[in-house]
């Protein structure tokens, strides 16, 4: 169907198109002025006021090399891998196991069990009764308080569950008639046929781990478990020190010299790797929100 | 292949369906515990709201002292400002914040070149990916005096470039901008998936109709997208009372408590600063009732106006 436009729709669509392309500048000009600024020469920055659109002074890398070389960002980044990976692993595999039991029709407790998931989803004790807990239970201060309170999110586990409803019963049936129980239904024909909604589960709770500051900074005291994050917080938001190293008089001097490219070249360095991801796993979000969206 | 019957009361049916699947709930068993020591136990903890806990004492050795914990509370001198602060920066939120992914999506629909739009969404969703504690650095660089942010304001103003975030006048839309830049493109996607739902034969028929571009969006796109407009607002209104803290807790700081300070960094401050755990488990059961009674209250309102609810 092809219609003629009126000049005020081609006006419309004009504006339109620009207004698409300042939602665009708007939303990358932060990082291209971190950019700018984390390869500008330190001195000129200090002193700078407003906009960037190219970096001051001769491009440098010497803020890289020391944020390289700066022991918490590589223990930061250490840790933040462990976590994201072992914490993955224990989400997965939580998470498929509930929304596996929920909707098998044999299961006796199916129901009452979805209604203890969704109670949560409601109402939970709330911060102060969960951090006593984690101390009771001798957790605090170990990496168990970063992986397991966290271990199942509710609304992860119903996505699950509705893609779950969706498999065939076929299959499963006539594995149980030759005497397959559910730990074999559940690994050699549920799992496998589940590789586009584990997808999803991967990148939701691997990204939210990546990101994750708030439980390290209650359950953690020793700086050894920290995750990037809270090295992070440091360095940008408390004023920390940027190199990670004891200061020594002459070093004082560099470092408020440094201090500010140190913080441009931390936000990259923190952030590139994830920014570099997420356009190839786009497709997979954009179906866990769907799935999600038609709800179970 | 369904070999357990229904027999006569409910528990015995059950021991017989736990002996015929003992597998099944062998899997279920980590789960149950999980939720059971990680969700329900807290529950149970908000005992602590109505003692004076002391760790070494315990849940059940700790003085019982009825609601004392909640009057204070109530009689708190932040109370009042704790109260306005939170509804004042959910309620900017929630009407600017909301409507902002919405729109983009009716705009970026009506562009017909498919590339840019692919090229724009893919940008947009951006800022989603970059972790909050590195989006509060951004915003406290971009905001001192040298800021281009401060810049800006300067610029319109006339005034001298001040720290945007010392300033108690500036810390509410600061919080809300940034909330949209953050989350305008990752939000729409779900209103693109239900854009791509919509019949092509609606709009024909509009067109035929006489209808122009802007009243087949009014009559057509909105109504088919209004299902799913209602039920991320009602989501939204059950996150009211918990949304944001984080974000608070590491933009705020002293000077800023008075437009800032909300109910939930509040319980951070008592509960874990300053360690008395009673009364920040009672302040935070308070705002977990408020929760409550907000998303049952949102979700009876669209199932009377418009026959969306989630339960």
């Amino acid at each position: 169907m092809i219609v003629k436009k009126t000049p005020a729709q081609k006006a419309f669509d004009v504006i339109n198109h620009l207004f698409m392309l300042f939602l665009i500048f708007l939303t990358v000009y932060p990082l291209l002025y971190v950019l700018f600024a984390s390869i500008s020469d330190p001195k000129l920055l200090m002193g700078h006021t407003g906009f960037l659109w190219k970096p001051l002074g001769t491009p440098t890398l010497e803020g890289y090399k020391m944020t390289l070389n700066n022991p918490n960002v590589l223990v930061g980044y250490r840790n933040t891998l462990f976590y994201v990976i072992f914490g993955t692993l224990i989400n997965l595999s939580m998470t498929s196991l509930g929304a596996y039991c929920v909707t098998r029709k044999r299961f006796a407790i199916k129901t009452p069990m979805l209604i203890m998931v969704t109670i949560t989803m409601f109402f939970s004790g709330g911060l102060i009764p969960t951090f006593t807990l984690i101390k009771s239970l001798g957790l605090y201060n170990t990496v168990w308080a970063i992986l397991l309170p966290g271990a199942i999110s509710s609304w992860n586990l119903i996505i699950m569950k509705t893609f779950f409803q969706g498999l065939p019963d076929a299959l499963e049936e006539s594995a149980m008639i030759d005497g397959a129980n559910d730990w074999h239904v559940f690994t050699r024909i549920i799992l496998p046929l589940s590789k586009p909604v584990i997808a999803v589960m991967v990148l939701y709770y691997g990204v939210a781990h990546w990101n994750s500051w708030f439980q390290a900074m209650i359950y953690l005291r020793d700086r050894s478990m920290f995750p990037l994050q809270l090295f992070l917080r440091e360095v940008l938001m408390l004023n920390g020190n940027a190199s990670g190293q004891t200061p020594t008089v002459d070093m004082m001097v560099t470092q408020s010299y440094y201090k500010e490219l140190l913080q441009y070249c931390v936000v990259l360095v923190a952030t590139v790797p994830i920014l570099c991801v997420y356009p190839f796993l786009q497709k997979y979000f954009v179906k866990g929100v769907m799935v999600g969206a038609i709800k179970g | 292949m369904e070999k357990t019957k229904k027999k006569g009361s409910g528990f015995s049916y059950l021991i017989d369906n736990i002996k015929h699947h003992k597998m099944l709930y062998l899997m279920a068993l980590p789960v149950i515990v999980y939720y059971f020591v990680f969700h329900f136990l807290p529950m149970f903890g908000l005992i602590i709201s109505f003692e004076r806990y002391v760790p070494s004492k315990g849940y059940f050795g700790s003085e019982w002292v009825g609601f004392d914990n909640f009057t204070r509370f109530f009689k708190d001198i932040y109370f009042g400002r704790l109260l306005k602060n939170t509804f004042q920066i959910n309620l900017l939120d929630l009407i600017i914040g909301f409507p902002a992914p919405i729109i983009f999506a009716l705009l970026l629909n009506e562009i017909g070149n498919i590339k840019f739009k692919k090229i724009t969404q893919t940008i947009t969703y951006m800022p989603y990916f970059i972790s909050l504690v590195v989006i509060c650095g951004l915003i406290s660089t971009f905001t001192k005096e040298s800021g281009p942010i401060s810049y800006i304001i300067s610029a319109i103003t006339g005034n001298p470039p001040q720290n945007l975030l010392a300033s108690p006048g500036a810390f509410q839309p600061l919080y809300v901008i940034t909330n949209i830049w953050q989350g305008f493109g990752w939000g729409s996607i779900i209103y693109f998936a239900s854009l791509s739902n919509v019949d092509p034969e609606l709009y024909e028929a509009a067109a035929i109709d006489g209808a122009g571009r802007f009243r087949r969006m009014l009559s057509v796109t909105l109504p088919a997208i209004a299902p799913t407009i209602v039920i991320m607002l009602i989501l939204r209104i059950g996150n009211m009372m918990s949304l944001g803290y984080e974000k608070i807790i590491l933009l705020y700081s002293p000077i800023t408590y008075s437009t800032a300070d909300v109910i939930s960094s509040y319980v951070y401050r008592v509960g874990l600063v300053q360690m008395d755990y009673s009364y920040g488990s009672a302040v935070g059961m308070f705002n977990s009732l408020i929760n409550l009674v907000l998303i049952v209250a949102a979700n009876w309102v669209s199932r009377k106006v418009n026959e969306t609810s989630l339960w």
